[in-house]
């Protein structure tokens, strides 16, 4: 009980101490100060009405006091305007919510990717290093040097504490986007619950951002997707869409992804993660409308520009009934080295009676496939031939 | 804040340009200059004009040409003062060698 308010409060916590502190070695301090006496005090006195406020106070007096102990009180207090002022007033004051400027800090362009990652998950989510580093498969010392490298580079620099110009905002929210949708992909494939952390994150970005489509687009796709996680695989073996279990889908989990989507599309939101959702949602109807589907995968061709999904606008329009069409369309791809462009040909090739070239197409699959579920189910085709 | 603008630039991407485009460029650059957050400055000469110099053992080893062998050379050096890195990286994209085959390179300097 006590870890989920932790959990909770801590993205907020933190982040009102970086806004304060200019630092996030010393936010990452306090807070950790602070919640160490409310782990300590919270189980006899209770939890306060309020535990984010309280945990913000004690954390800022708790980095006053550090900083007057450091003596360099004198040189130092005017990096920290209105310290003495705030401590005061604080009682009845709401805690502002600087989360939007912490996320849009941590994904800073000039940082790299890996370190955007992983100081959006030790920030914002509140995940120990050693359970990011488990997640990402690297040492628990590789993780903090990317960690303390990303954190030095922010106070290096001059990045900013704060939300984009308006002018900025569009790209740097997509970068932003970009990060807590790969914090979900990875997660996916089922080790530490990313998935699930990212779609916390996601929730406190369309929260935080009301008005803008696309955070609520993205929510709905990875919540649309996480909700089908348990029927995506049979023991080891990938189960596709046509063959899945429905009644292990989150059906709760699918009612809140469209809404959500409903909302993105209500503000107008046609990117492409308001797309994505949208298939999502048609993908799980009782009878999917593959005619729609196709045609929302032309769109999203037109906003990616990806092979990748061109190949899955064409198994769009040979499940809308045309796979001569969706054939025509694979053939024109430009994707040789990738194991789906083969095992859709074989498919489409099956399904048009020619099953020598299925077969061809089939086995150059298998050459490609590494993961033993795939090579299972491609020999599992192969076999039905 | 203070920043070096390190800019490189492709030898020769003038030679692409027409003269139109050529004195449009210049003009960008003059007006950069102008800007009162650019706090110094340097335009260098063509690369084949660098030597370079290093010391070992007490003895002065000097070779024709830029230190690095690359494809893009410094071409030229902006300091600017403002208030932090997002400004400084608009700043760095109105350059016009960043979008002409260059890169501009942004680094904090150091505080004396």
């Amino acid at each position: 009980m006590l870890e989920e308010v932790f959990r909770d409060e801590w993205g907020r916590v933190l982040a009102s101490l970086v806004g304060f502190l200019g630092d996030f070695d010393k936010a990452e301090e306090a807070a950790q100060e602070a919640f160490a006496i409310a782990a300590e005090r919270w189980p006899t006195s209770g939890v306060p009405a309020n535990p984010g406020a309280w945990l913000v106070t004690t954390a800022r007096n708790r980095a006053i006091d550090r900083i007057r102990r450091e003596r360099t009180l004198s040189e130092k207090i005017h990096l920290l305007p209105v310290a003495e002022t705030v401590m005061d007033e604080f009682e009845d004051t709401v805690i502002k919510d600087e989360r939007l400027e912490l996320i849009f800090t941590c994904c800073h362009p000039a940082l790299p990717l890996e370190g955007q990652v992983a100081l959006t998950l030790r920030s914002l989510g509140g995940l120990g290093t050693a359970d990011i580093a488990r997640a990402f498969l690297v040492s628990e010392e590789t993780m903090k040097r990317r960690l303390s490298r990303a954190k030095a580079k922010i106070k290096a620099t001059g990045i900013p504490f704060a939300v984009p110009d308006a002018h900025l905002l569009p790209e740097r929210l997509d970068a932003v986007l970009a990060v807590v949708y790969l914090i979900f992909n990875e997660g996916y494939s089922g080790r530490v619950d990313l998935s699930a952390e990212a779609i916390r994150l996601g929730r406190v970005l369309a929260a935080l951002m009301p008005d803008e489509p696309e955070p609520h687009g993205l929510l709905a796709l990875m919540m649309i997707h996480n909700a089908r996680r348990r029927a995506r695989f049979s023991g080891e073996d990938l189960v596709l869409l046509d063959d899945q279990d429905r009644s292990l889908w989150d059906m709760p989990q699918i009612a809140a992804g469209r809404t959500a989507l409903d909302r993105a599309i209500a503000l107008g939101g046609r990117g492409a993660y308001v797309v994505q959702a949208a298939i999502a949602s048609l993908q799980t109807a009782e009878r999917i409308d593959w005619p729609q589907v196709a045609e929302l995968y032309r769109r999203l061709v037109d906003l990616t520009g990806s092979p990748v999904v061109e190949l899955n606008r064409a198994v769009a329009v040979a499940q809308a009934g045309d796979p001569a069409a969706a054939l025509r369309a694979v053939d024109r791809l430009d994707l040789d080295g990738y194991l789906y462009l083969h095992s859709t040909r074989g498919e489409l090739l099956r399904r048009l009676g020619r099953n020598d070239e299925a077969r061809a197409a089939y086995r150059r699959a298998l050459e490609l496939a590494t993961s033993t579920p795939e090579r299972r189910f491609l020999t599992r085709r192969l076999e039905q031939l | 804040m203070q920043y070096a603008l390190a800019i490189y630039i492709e030898p020769g991407y003038e030679d692409a340009l027409s003269d139109a485009e050529r004195d449009a460029m210049y003009a960008e650059y003059l007006a950069l200059g102008e800007d009162p957050r650019v706090v110094g400055g340097a335009r260098l000469q063509p690369v084949e004009t660098a030597t370079s110099v290093r010391v070992e053992g007490g003895r002065t080893l000097m070779t024709d040409g830029p230190f690095a062998d690359t494809k893009e050379v410094l071409g030229g050096l902006a300091l600017i003062e403002v208030t932090n890195l997002d400004e400084a990286l608009e700043l760095a994209a109105r350059v016009p060698a960043a979008r002409l085959g260059g890169v501009v390179e942004v680094r904090p300097v150091m505080p004396r």
